[in-house]
């Protein structure tokens, strides 16, 4: 709905304290109505029961098939669901928005469970470019290696892969941890805005090129370091952080975590200052 | 996009034309405007096997113009009288298709290049591969069509690399499909998954050095960089670890010679490769998928960094 001029009347929105600012000029928004029910509905979420376990195999479905089968298994109310012989197919287990106990018993292919919310995803083998792709929420333990763009662009959650993974690791993440108990590739953290990123092993060339933010934890040997990426000391903070992180993922168990390089943004690619106040914000 | 796939049995045989039929089949999402194979048979390894194309399939979304059938024939001939004229005996003669020529031949000189200029200075004409063991076999459409169009399913070799492709930098006609044969040397060829972004400064430094490109398609730098260099003197190894710094853009690719199999990844590790080894087999494929139609089972795989360069013999 488009308001082209201060509103004298107040919406129940504002009347209840979820809407302060006071809009000037010409300005376009759609105001939250708490009484219209669908507000309070998230399409697509079931509510699920844990003990409530089945087994699907998916050999010979395609993904789209086998999805649509994970959907229709959480709406009878599955909440743990182990899926059979998922052999590399491509995105399996996709835009899941509700909590799930997700279990693979096999490799999955491309864009495995990208864009989910919630669910708890065990893989016992391996996975290929953009795994979690978008993930929001959620834990997401690969057993095996995974491919390149490992985790991009997520927002949160927990993503650890047990052995290595390929190039461009945390591209563009936004939020979120992402541990990796092997050996990562080339530019590890390309552009990555927020969030964690723990590589037990080796990086290699231009870790954490271009990044805005975050931070990036390497145990082993760097290749080289990416523009505008630069060591920063490890404090006590990050220590603790690490111990519990990495006693969390049940991953690199007695791992001296206090020898880890501490890589974060150098901030001088930042150009900010150029900005007017309302566009920083936006910026950052 | 454009899926490419190989295979290396060690210390055995097998059915290598059906396995890579089966691999390139799973990646056929990701280009089926030609499907290309390079095999290694088990042959004797006195004769030479030249596969020869003398026109273009113009069917099938193919960008090429359409010839009479009567043009082939007449090609057909001037190709077997130039084979004569350079000394060479042919044993056997084969014509899958009206357009393509597959011959034994018994040819003693090593040196291929004279020979292939010879047959190559008929209009028309393209050696798709020549060698002791390897036969280069390439058309449009997907992998199955052109298997079953060639009757591969029934090959036993060692190894074999093969290419699903998307035409993206030159048309859709054999000219341009994978493998390329690394001319002219015996048994090298040569599939890409990728753009290469020196590809004319490049081949106008090997036409000086009287290198010979029969396409526009930016792949076959390749197979021509990497037999320049072992011209020169260089082993595969070398010259392929050398092409990381010599090939600028972005590329994953495979070459084959008689008795090995290698993988170059470029420096930015922007094309897929995924890899499964043991003793007995190496599989590698753009998407495991290529590989779990050889191996359904569980195996553990994984996807090699940046700038590798890996050789496997058989």
């Amino acid at each position: 709905m488009a308001n082209l001029k201060t509103s004298e009347k107040k919406t129940k929105a504002q009347s209840m304290g979820l809407h302060t600012e006071v809009l000037t000029g010409k300005t376009q928004q759609k105001f939250f109505n708490p009484d219209e029910a669908e507000n309070f509905y998230y399409w697509g979420t079931y509510d699920v029961d844990f003990n409530k376990r089945i087994d699907l195999d998916v050999k010979d479905l395609e993904c789209k098939e086998a999805n649509k089968k994970i959907d229709e298994l959480m709406s009878q109310g599955y909440g743990t669901i182990v899926i059979k012989n998922p052999q590399g197919k491509h995105s399996l287990g996709v835009g899941i928005l509700n909590k799930l106990n997700l279990i693979f018993e096999g490799s999955l292919g491309y864009f495995g469970v990208g864009s989910i919310d919630g669910p708890t995803v065990r893989i016992n083998g391996r996975v290929g470019w953009s795994c979690a792709e978008n993930m929001m929420a959620g834990k997401v333990v690969i057993e095996k290696n995974a491919g390149s763009c490992f985790g991009a662009a997520i927002r949160g959650g927990d993503l650890v892969c047990k052995g290595s993974v390929g190039a461009r690791t945390g591209i563009d993440q936004k939020g979120g941890t992402i541990i990796v108990g092997g050996d990562a590739g080339a530019f590890t953290g390309f552009m990555m805005q927020r969030g964690r990123i723990v590589i037990l092993g080796d990086v290699g060339i231009n870790l954490g090129d271009s990044m805005y933010d975050g931070t990036i934890y390497v145990g082993g040997k760097i290749g080289s370091f990416g523009s505008d990426a630069v060591e920063s000391p490890m404090t006590k903070s990050d220590i603790d952080w690490l111990k519990r992180k990495l006693k969390v993922a049940e991953i690199g168990e007695n791992y001296d975590v206090s020898k880890m390089t501490k890589v974060v943004a150098g901030k001088k690619l930042w150009n900010y200052d150029a900005l007017e106040p309302t566009e920083k914000k936006g910026a950052i | 996009m454009c899926g490419i796939a190989g295979l290396i049995h060690r210390g055995k045989s097998s059915k290598v034309g059906h396995e890579l039929q089966g691999m390139l089949q799973a990646l056929k999402h990701r280009g089926e405007d030609s499907t290309g194979y390079a095999l290694y048979g088990d042959t004797e390894g006195k004769n030479f096997i030249m596969r020869v194309k003398i026109g273009e399939n113009v069917g099938e979304g193919s960008s090429s113009v359409a010839e009479d059938v009567s043009v082939y024939d007449e090609r057909k001939k001037v190709v077997e009288s130039c084979i004569s004229e350079m000394g060479a005996k042919i044993i056997k003669a084969d014509r899958v298709l009206p357009y393509s020529l597959r011959y034994e031949i018994e040819y003693n000189k090593d040196d291929l290049l004279n020979f292939s200029q010879k047959i190559e200075s008929i209009e028309g004409v393209e050696i798709l591969s020549m060698g002791k063991s390897l036969e280069v076999i390439k058309d449009l459409g997907n992998a199955k069509m052109v298997c079953d169009r060639y009757n591969l399913d029934k090959l036993v070799g060692t190894h074999a690399i093969g290419h699903a492709r998307m035409a993206t930098e030159s048309g859709v006609d054999i000219k341009s499909a994978h493998p390329f044969w690394g001319y002219p040397f015996s048994d090298v060829s040569v599939v890409h998954n990728g753009q290469l972004t020196n590809y004319w400064n490049n081949r106008r430094i090997l036409e000086n050095k009287g290198m010979r490109f029969m396409s526009e398609c930016d792949s076959e730098l390749i197979a021509v960089y990497l037999a320049e260099k072992m011209r020169n003197g260089a082993s595969l190894e070398e010259g392929m670890k050398d092409s990381l710094s010599g090939l600028d853009g972005v590329f994953t690719y495979f070459v084959a010679t008689k008795d090995s199999l290698g993988m170059a990844k470029d420096t930015m590790a922007a094309k897929p490769l995924v890899l499964y080894e043991s003793d007995d087999l190496v599989a590698m494929g753009s998407e495991e998928i290529a590989i779990r139609s050889l191996l359904p089972q569980e195996i553990d795989t994984y996807d090699p960094f940046d700038g590798e360069v890996k050789v496997w013999q058989i």
